[in-house]
């Protein structure tokens, strides 16, 4: 357990700024995901919590003992990475002890011939395998252990990863994208089983991914990389309902957040020809100039059977005409590709259920216009920069009804 | 063909176009490999001579003429020796110098080039360069051990220096293609095992070599064994430029003894006898390789 702190952390490959000024503080037995697209920096900054990168600047802290200079092994981490990185001339058993064996037997006892020789090989041996028996079998792969990698299904070689990250009893745990290698329903059982390892041993987790479902899915807070900076960090939740930028709202959340271009004079902000029901919070700064208005696909509900999708009645809210053009059948939800009435040249896109969308009458193949609505609340406005701007909605009558809200983050919930 | 009474009239007609692409290959195959090989056996059976055109058979006299015949035995002794000096030297020097080279990154292009330029080489002609710095007179190499204050040493010209100097000399040719050879290995072992292995505590360069290094390149290791062992047991070029098997057989090595008994005694039954049983030592080295590499070092 440990707290892991990083402050001005810059590493530069040649000419090229990897990682600009990252400071973050992590918590003793926090998960927290570095999220971004590849080439955000986020392997590098765990490598260089890892001790494989040297920092060009700022100062790494583990339990506020600064780690800089201090080799890997004496950093007292754990590393899964992406590919495992098993010795494939090793059994599981002798993977998973070599981090024992490295720390326990001195190097003579390590070398080959001279090693039967020393005594404290043969003092060791029995301890050493008694503890990989036991992290095998908290792991359920003590069948595994005389294999060698080569002869392991992938999933089987991600738990021989993580037993021999957990052998050595680590305070922190590094992950590197330990999912990707595996196929999507495998992917979703270790993210289970990696949840469960979190809560059972309280280590602070630190895990590299590109896939923002897993960041939300598993992690307490939500680190959003780009460019070689982290843009937001926040609890997941935070992230999807209130990003800081027009960038993290298009990140967090699948399918994206529709973006289009708006206006914002005197305090009015209009979408094309639209007034929309909100305003810029007092004090927000800007009044008037170009902005960005998001609404998440999932936010926007069809309008013909409203009492199934949404509580708010007709008259409040915003209505838009959409005319829907393509559909993707995801199962038990449809996503729907299509314009909305003055934005031609924007695809749109709409999650709901399949049960509405059938509601909406037709077929679902049949071009035709649907009315979509939007709950003020749900909509993100943007600067033309990308920052921002805190909005309210603004409703002659009083609209926000508790249960609104309430059926909208349930909608969220469903989403992570 | 067993299939013949099922096989459609298209599978046929396949069948007989394989047979049509694989001819030139194989009658190439069988000129140059088979036939000369069927010769040499039917010649090992023979008293044929070079200068006449009246031969024999003598049935396996020029193999059991082997197992009396001092010279070779003395040929059998000196490539043993040669093969104990220059073995473990082509192999270990050539693995320090490609993992020295591998970590380094200024220069690396440049090493490599020089290092393999030896095998770019022809043989022949550095042999006889290689015989004048070797000279025991005027040779630069004895001048340097002069100006150290040291006695001269006969490289060439001495019994117990010969076989170390021809060692010296094909050293000095092979390194460079072992070490690209094992270069090539060391390139395909992935970064991130070493990794892995300085997270896990196994940074320690001697930790690093025995539980990551050699073990991945058991392969290519396996591989340059072979190939060097064939190479130390096929000396011939060196010793019949340089030394021509002196001074008094102490350069001998088998298959200059196979090349003078056939062209300079001209028993050519005997010399094919000789060139069988070199064969046979090849085949088991390339038996080994198969056999050993393919179950044993991969993974």
């Amino acid at each position: 357990m440990a707290k892991l702190s990083l402050n001005g952390i810059c590493k530069s490959f040649g000419k090229t700024a990897i990682l600009k000024d990252i400071s973050l503080d992590i918590e003793d037995g926090e998960f927290v995901s570095l999220v971004g697209q590849s080439g955000c920096g986020k392997s590098t900054l765990l490598r260089v919590i890892a001790g494989l990168e040297t920092p060009d600047s700022g100062e790494i802290r583990i339990d506020g003992a600064r780690v800089n200079d201090a080799a890997p092994k004496h950093r007292n981490i754990a590393m899964v990475f992406q590919d495992y990185a098993l010795y494939p001339h090793m059994s599981v058993a002798e993977n998973m002890g070599m981090p024992l064996i490295m720390a326990r037997l001195p190097l003579h006892a390590r070398l080959p011939l001279l090693r039967h020789l020393a005594p404290a090989h043969a003092r060791e041996r029995p301890g050493i395998q008694r503890d990989v028996a036991e992290v095998a079998r908290k792991l359920r792969i003590e069948h595994l252990l005389d294999r060698r990698p080569a002869q392991l299904s992938g999933g089987q070689r991600q738990r021989v990863a993580l037993g021999r990250a957990l052998v050595r009893d680590p305070k922190i745990f590094l992950m590197d994208e330990p999912l990707s290698n595996l196929d999507a329903k495998l992917r979703v059982q270790v993210r289970r089983e990696i949840s469960e390892l979190h809560a059972s041993s309280g280590l602070t987790f630190v895990y590299v991914t590109h896939d923002q479902v897993e960041a939300m899915t598993m992690s307490s807070r939500v680190a959003l990389m780009q460019g070689g900076s982290i843009l937001q960090m926040g609890a997941p939740n935070t992230l999807y309902g209130n990003p800081d930028t027009v960038d993290v709202a298009r990140f967090i959340g699948s399918p994206e957040i529709n973006i289009l271009p708006g206006t914002l004079e005197d305090g009015v902000v209009r979408c094309g020809e639209i007034v929309l029901p909100i305003a810029p919070a007092a004090g927000g700064g800007l009044r008037s100039g170009p902005v960005q208005v998001g609404v998440r696909p999932e936010h926007m509900v069809l309008e013909t059977v409203p009492e199934l999708a949404y509580p708010a009645r007709a008259g409040r809210g915003l209505s838009l005409t959409f005319r829907k053009q393509t559909i993707e059948d995801l199962g038990g939800e449809v996503l729907v590709h299509g314009r909305l009435d003055g934005h031609p040249e924007h695809d749109v896109r709409i999650r709901a259920q399949k049960s509405e969308a059938y509601g909406c009458g037709g077929s679902l193949s049949e071009a035709r216009d649907w009315e979509v609505r939007v709950n003020p609340a749900h909509i993100l406005l943007f600067d033309a920069g990308g920052m921002r701007l805190r909005a309210e909605p603004v409703l002659a009558d009083d609209h926000a009804e508790p249960a609104a809200l309430q059926g909208g983050l349930r909608k969220k919930l469903d989403l992570v | 063909m067993a299939t013949a009474t099922t096989a459609s009239p298209l599978q046929r007609a396949q069948a007989r176009l394989a047979y049509w692409l694989v001819a030139p290959a194989t009658l190439l195959i069988l000129l140059i490999y088979i036939v000369p090989i069927a010769m040499v056996i039917a010649a090992s059976l023979t008293d044929y001579t070079l200068v006449s055109d009246y031969f024999e058979f003598v049935g396996l006299d020029n193999y059991r003429r082997m197992a009396t015949d001092d010279q070779f035995g003395n040929a059998l002794h000196n490539t043993f020796v040669f093969a104990v000096m220059f073995l473990p030297a082509a192999f270990v020097v050539s693995l320090v110098l490609a993992i020295a080279i591998q970590e380094r990154k200024q220069f690396r292009s440049i090493l490599e080039v020089l290092y393999f330029l030896p095998v770019t080489s022809t043989l022949a002609a550095m042999a006889l360069v290689w015989a004048a710095l070797l000279d025991s007179r005027q040779g630069v190499i004895n001048g340097v051990i002069a100006a150290l204050g040291l006695p001269p040493l006969n490289f060439l010209g001495s019994q117990d220096l010969v076989l170390f100097s021809l060692a010296l000399i094909s050293l000095w040719s092979t390194i460079g293609f072992n070490m690209v050879l094992f270069l090539a290995g060391l390139t395909a072992i992935p970064k991130n095992l070493y990794e892995a292995a300085a997270i896990d505590g196994a940074d320690h360069p001697l930790d690093r070599f025995f539980k990551v290094t050699w073990p991945m390149l058991g392969p290519t290791a396996m591989f340059v064994a072979i190939t060097t062992s064939i190479t130390a047991f096929k000396l011939f070029d060196v010793v019949a430029i340089v030394t021509r098997g002196g001074p008094d057989k102490a350069s001998e090595v088998y298959l200059y003894l196979a090349f003078l008994e056939g062209f300079e005694y001209f028993n050519m039954g005997y010399s094919a006898a000789l060139s069988l049983v070199f064969l046979l030592l090849i085949l088991v080295f390339a038996i080994i390789q198969a056999v050993v590499v393919d179950r044993r070092v991969h993974y």
